[in-house]
């Protein structure tokens, strides 16, 4: 929390590229809405001057003359009517195309943003907080629109506001203009010190917030705890203490930021009233042909130029924060995609009576990898078996610690093999290895002896169903959950998918069978049920080689058989690599491997390792050796 | 609702009146400006004095800082006011929180709880400031200058009236619809980003199907459909400004027609008729604050509402009046208890339970999931209460104890267990806030926790993270059991709480049990029934009636659901988790 406040380096920048980004798709928009501001303003402008014409060339004649005539007037108003009404419209449209401006930029900022998080590596999953992530589509987008809607428009309206109000201040009398610059620059400077003041305590109330909020959500998330221990009390009083810290930065900071408006306000005033005692004195003394007109308009300026100064000091806050929010979008944006440089392609084949191999649209059941030969411009075909080769493989988050080392594993098509081994070994991550969630620092993966870095990775990962030991679900019916393993099944296959998982049972007696919603993540459902879901999700898909990481956290033991029952008959026929921990499933393993702290300490089957009476020995019994 | 939070401004009664007062004086100041300023044009100006000129120059900029001063004032104590509102809220709610019982706390989720104390106090907070600075600031403003207005020149103000009702009318009727798309919206923004957590969470499903491109396209429509609402809703917005406009627009024009014509009249003056079109624009400002606070209020009233509620929840497990406080010994009675969680419910979780334990005794407890092994011993410790019949320790009602009592002499290590943030000593402390070092090592000896935590480089001292995020599963539980031991529990009760532990180190840690607190009354509930076969006794649940209660001999000869359970585990079903 405390990072993400920090400033941006180069806020200068990150404005242009917002503003590039903007134009991007509604320069059109953009010009129509900056000529829009343009003619509002000068209407504006237009209005206040015609205050000095309606006393020194109407009111004043007006009054002298014997029989007044208004008809010069009426047609003056109506010309300024006119000009006002152009004014309106004006203000109208520009507003209006604003609302399509902004929210068509969000829109596309969402959906880029989407669509390269789609095409991040895992990585960046693993090393970014998901609430970091999440805040750039929540809070970033928010304070951007108010940046897009409201902050720009209205500088371009004050920044216009301020020139042409110089202009018709310097036209009417110098003496008064340079009075109300001082005045200007006094009231910036009392800006500048407070908000300064104001920002230092809003840093401190930042950090106070987090620290309540981080005390509140853990003592939250153990209230139960709490309770059962009789912890009440202290927990108040830990509670109480930063409770009151956030309750005095908040007081300071909100203090400083409430005083600057009321500040600016009556020093806006008081130039008004400078003004007008020294324009009072130069009317009088008809100094310069300084006319009671020319004042009332003078002091009109004055108002509004005191206005728009006040409205841009307060939008710097939010462009800051904006520009804080956008510096974080873009960093998004520009996180280097997944390379993918595989050439290998994965088609659905037909064998031949002669023994060669064709590719063809329809799903045969059997698989084949086209490999494309630059060389001879050739195309030739390789049946897919599921035989999956590790050859020194040494593979780390990063470069300094590795986490598996010299890894070697051969599993032939239909083999089974069984990773064990303590939480942290590194089991998940020789699966993670397979379907090239991440790459390896050294060695060679081959997988029918093709090297998977020249495998396309989506042909790669179609070619690998994969159940992960935490289940994560779609908002979306059943039906629609069970179909994310292969988008154009049938509702026939898809029940079949659930048969064969042992799913199609309780899916059944959910209210609404096949079309039950399932809401956020599927908590709606139990955990056993979930694992089910996931199972026929993967038998849907029908892959050729699987990889399975089976739940630890104890469901019961009726779903747990069912869960023990669909996945024995998922494997069957198929390359599995299974992160065991269950027995039954480690027995009938073609191979186990044994791994600690990155290592394979040992392999081969069940006999073969209680024989040896080592490690796996150890955790089958229970009991410990050499110890 | 409002009650509920209004009690909570407490010692910040003072600020919050004085606000608005010095927010009234502020307008009043800044009301007398353009009053006098037509002095200064008619008087001065227009008869030449400039002594009247200077004259009433001073006092306006007398009066300029004294809006500013009365301005000032206003803010400091609005600040005060409303952050020490939102603090005293804060307060209350947790508190009160302190005060639930676990069926207060099932009723709202972590994440629920954590947002009406962060979120939904700062909305109210922002609001009450606003309340406090504007909501009485832009109305008597509004009523002032009208009033100004009529004073200087009832006619030409009549027109303002008109102005003042037009535009109300507008922005109400905008304010109307635009709220009720709003909410339309952000229902819809709450689903889309709600996919997006989603997809966050669950990247490597989407990876591994490599359905990015259709997550791609989910995406694409539904932020399509955001959009639409999105521009539908602003669409009245924009409406706001042009009206606004148009509004002072026909003010200044017929003002200045009608006035024009007084002032040839000699029904009005210059000065007069320069002063009018500045309360113009305080009128309509004024208007415009006035929606925007309107706007705002509504908004928080969401926020006050779950606050209330927290507030108001009243925990429905509380003290008896003559509490006892001491519980004699570990004995356990069920007598005829039937329980469920919603007070309404059909059925029981819990169905006519009839048990008597006797101090000292080992108890398993066995069952599927739902079989409500959980509820049995929350029972014990009133985290609940039973909702007929009754459940006694040492012979005494748990009613009728005090609660604290109760708690100290029967130590649950529940199933969703948690550390906090702290060293490992601070966290087994709180079993016993007394306990010196050595007894802390005494209870991880028994809990099997000693072996690792003399392996950690800072070894009692080492920092556990939240949530306990840097031990494993099973450390966190040894550490957990670590804890309630502290307590010298006359009853310990373990739910499922060495599901993480290896094999051997549960055999260990019952082992000890059995040795070293042999008079401690003990449940253990576990899915292994190796965890349990050596207990006195072995109670099998089932849809939560008791199936059967024995020892292990006696179930696997007369009890299915056992027999079925311990088959299937003997036949291939360890656990290779460390």
């Amino acid at each position: 929390m405390e990072k993400r406040k920090k400033g941006i380096e180069n806020p200068g920048k990150v404005l242009k590229r917002v503003m590039a980004y903007v134009l991007k798709n509604y320069k059109f928009s953009c010009i129509v809405v900056v000529i829009g501001i343009i003619v509002a303003t000068l209407a504006n402008i237009q209005g206040t001057m015609f205050m000095q014409t309606l006393i020194d060339d109407y009111i004043t004649p007006l009054t002298k003359a014997e029989n007044p005539d208004f008809s010069g007037l009426m047609y003056a108003i109506f010309k300024v009517a006119a000009i006002y009404a152009v004014g309106v419209i004006c203000t109208y449209v520009y507003n209006r195309i604003m609302v399509n401006v902004t929210q068509g930029t969000l829109k596309n900022l969402r959906n880029d943003m989407f669509l390269t998080m789609e095409s991040l590596p895992i990585k960046y999953f693993d090393t970014h907080a998901h609430g970091d992530i999440m805040s750039c589509y929540t809070n970033d987008i928010d304070t951007l629109r108010q940046m897009i809607s409201q902050s720009i428009p209205q500088l371009i309206n004050s920044a216009l506001m301020i020139v042409s109000v110089v202009v018709c201040m310097i036209r009417l009398n110098i003496p008064l203009t340079l009075a109300t610059f001082v005045m200007v620059a006094f009231m910036l400077l009392v800006t500048k010190k407070l908000a300064g003041l104001s920002g230092k305590y809003f840093a401190r109330q930042q950090k106070d917030i987090g620290s309540v909020n981080a005390h509140i959500e853990e003592m939250m998330n153990g209230q139960k705890v709490v309770k059962v221990f009789c912890h009440e009390q202290e927990s108040m009083e830990a509670f109480n203490q930063l409770n009151d810290e956030l309750f005095h930065s908040a007081n300071e900071a909100n203090k400083f930021a409430n005083i600057l408006m009321p500040i600016n306000a009556q020093l806006g005033n008081v130039s008004y009233v400078i003004c007008a005692i020294l324009g009072g004195i130069l009317a009088i003394n008809g100094f310069g042909g300084f006319t009671l007109g020319a004042l009332a308009s003078f002091l009109t300026f004055n108002k509004s130029f005191n206005m728009p100064i006040n409205q841009v000091s307060q939008q710097l806050n939010s462009i800051v924060m904006a520009l804080a929010g956008a510096d974080r979008i873009f960093r998004l944006l520009d996180e280097k995609p997944e390379v993918d440089e595989g050439y290998v392609e994965l088609v659905n084949a037909k064998e031949k009576e002669d023994g060669t191999i064709t590719e063809c649209k329809e799903h045969t059941g059997m698989w084949a990898w086209k490999h494309y030969h630059k060389a001879d411009d050739t195309i030739t075909y390789q049946k897919m078996e599921g035989d999956v080769v590790f050859d020194h493989v040494d593979f780390g988050y990063s470069d300094e610690k590795m986490v598996l080392s010299d890894i070697e594993l051969y599993a032939r098509p239909g083999q089974k093999i069984a990773f064990v081994g303590a939480t942290g070994a590194g089991k998940t991550t020789i699966t993670n290895l397979i379907n090239r969630f991440y790459d390896i620092q050294d060695g060679k993966i081959r997988y029918d002896g093709i090297n998977i870095n020249k495998i396309k990775k989506n042909d790669l990962r179609r070619s690998l169903g994969i159940v992960l030991q935490d289940t994560h679900l779609f908002t979306g019916t059943v039906m629609e959950n069970i179909r994310y393993g292969k988008l154009d099944a049938t509702d026939e296959e898809v029940k079949a998918a659930a048969k064969l998982a042992n799913a199609d049972g309780f899916i059944k007696r959910l209210p609404n069978g096949y079309d039950t919603m399932l809401l956020g993540d599927g908590k709606n459902l139990s955990q056993g049920q979930r694992q089910l879901l996931a199972i026929a999700r993967a038998a849907v898909a029908d892959p050729p080689v699987l990889i399975l990481d089976e739940a630890t956290s104890s469901i019961d033991t009726r779903t747990e058989k069912l869960v023990q029952e669909g996945m024995d008959r998922l494997m069957n026929g198929r390359t599995t690599f299974v992160i065991a921990h269950r027995l039954s499933t480690v027995r009938n393993s073609d191979c186990i491997m044994v791994l600690e702290q990155g290592h394979i300490i040992e392999k081969g089957t069940h006999e073969q390792l209680i024989e040896k009476q080592g490690k796996y020995y150890q955790l089958y019994t229970g009991k410990i050796v050499n110890a | 609702m409002l009650k509920t939070l209004a009690a909570q401004v407490k010692e910040f009664k003072k600020d919050s009146m004085l606000t608005p007062v010095f927010m009234i004086m502020e307008v009043i100041m800044e009301m007398i400006i353009p009053f006098l300023m037509a002095s200064i044009i008619d008087d001065g100006v227009g008869k030449g004095d400039i002594h009247h000129i200077c004259i009433v120059g001073i006092i306006m900029i007398a009066m300029a800082v004294l809006g500013l001063i009365f301005g000032v004032l206003g803010g400091v104590y609005g600040a005060k006011a409303s952050t020490g509102f939102a603090r005293n809220l804060r307060k209350a709610m947790y508190e009160n929180i302190q005060t639930f019982s676990f069926s207060n706390i099932d009723k709202y989720s972590t994440a629920g709880l954590v947002t009406r104390l962060t979120t939904d106090v700062t909305n109210v907070q922002n609001a009450y400031q606003m309340i406090l600075r504007m909501c009485v600031r832009a109305p008597f403003s509004l009523i002032c200058a009208m009033i100004m207005a009529f004073i200087i020149n009832a006619r030409l103000a009549s027109i303002y009236l008109v102005a003042v009702l037009f535009l109300g009318t507008c922005l109400f009727i905008i304010i109307f619809f635009a709220t009720r798309y709003f909410n339309q919206v952000f229902e819809k923004y709450d689903d889309l980003n709600a996919s997006v957590q989603e997809n966050v969470s669950a990247i490597r499903v989407v990876k591994a199907y490599v359905r990015e491109d259709h997550e791609k396209q989910k995406f694409k429509r539904a932020s399509e459909n955001v959009y639409k609402m999105f521009v539908k809703a602003e669409k009245l917005l924009a409406w706001n400004a042009p009206l606004m406009q148009f509004t002072v627009y026909a003010c200044i024009l017929g003002i200045s027609w009608l006035g024009a014509k007084m002032i040839v009249g000699s029904t009005l003056t210059t000065g007069e008729l320069m002063s009018l079109l500045t309360y113009c624009m305080n009128l309509l400002m004024s208007l415009m604050m006035l929606s925007m606070v309107f706007v705002m209020i509504t908004m928080s009233m969401a926020s006050a509402r779950r606050i209330a509620e927290v507030i108001n929840e009243e925990a429905d497990i509380k003290n008896p009046k003559n509490p006892v406080m001491e519980v004699k010994d570990g004995s356990v009675i069920f007598d005829h208890v039937n329980f469920s969680y919603k007070k309404d419910a059909k059925s029981y979780v819990l169905k006519d339970i009839n048990l008597s334990i006797q101090s000292g005794e080992t108890i398993g407890i066995l069952g599927g999931t739902g079989s409500a092994k959980s509820s049995l011993v929350n029972l014990i410790t009133r985290l609940y209460d039973v909702s007929t019949g009754s459940v006694k320790v040492g012979g005494v009602d748990v009613r009728d104890y005090d609660l604290e009592t109760l708690r100290n002499e029967v130590s649950v290590v529940l199933q969703n267990n948690v550390l906090f943030s702290g060293s490992i000593l601070e966290n087994l402390r709180w079993g016993n806030k007394n306990a010196s070092e050595e007894e802390c090592k005494r209870a991880c000896e028994l809990a099997c926790a000693d072996e690792f935590i003399e392996k950690m480089p800072e070894k009692y001292e080492t920092h556990i993270e939240q949530g306990g995020n840097n031990v494993s599963g099973g450390q966190k539980q040894r550490l957990c059991i670590a804890r309630a031991l502290l307590k010298k529990p006359k009853i310990l009760i373990l739910d499922d709480s060495t599901s993480a532990v290896d094999t051997a180190t549960d055999a260990k840690i019952r082992e000890a049990f059995a040795k070293e607190i042999p008079n401690t009354t003990k449940f253990i509930i576990a899915q292994r029934v190796s965890s349990l076969m050596n207990s006195d006794r072995i109670i099998v649940m089932d849809d939560g009636c008791i199936s059967g209660v024995g020892t292990h001999e006696e179930l696997l000869e007369n009890n299915t659901i056992y027999r079925d359970v311990y088959e299937s585990q003997t036949a291939g079903s360890g656990d290779f988790d460390e």
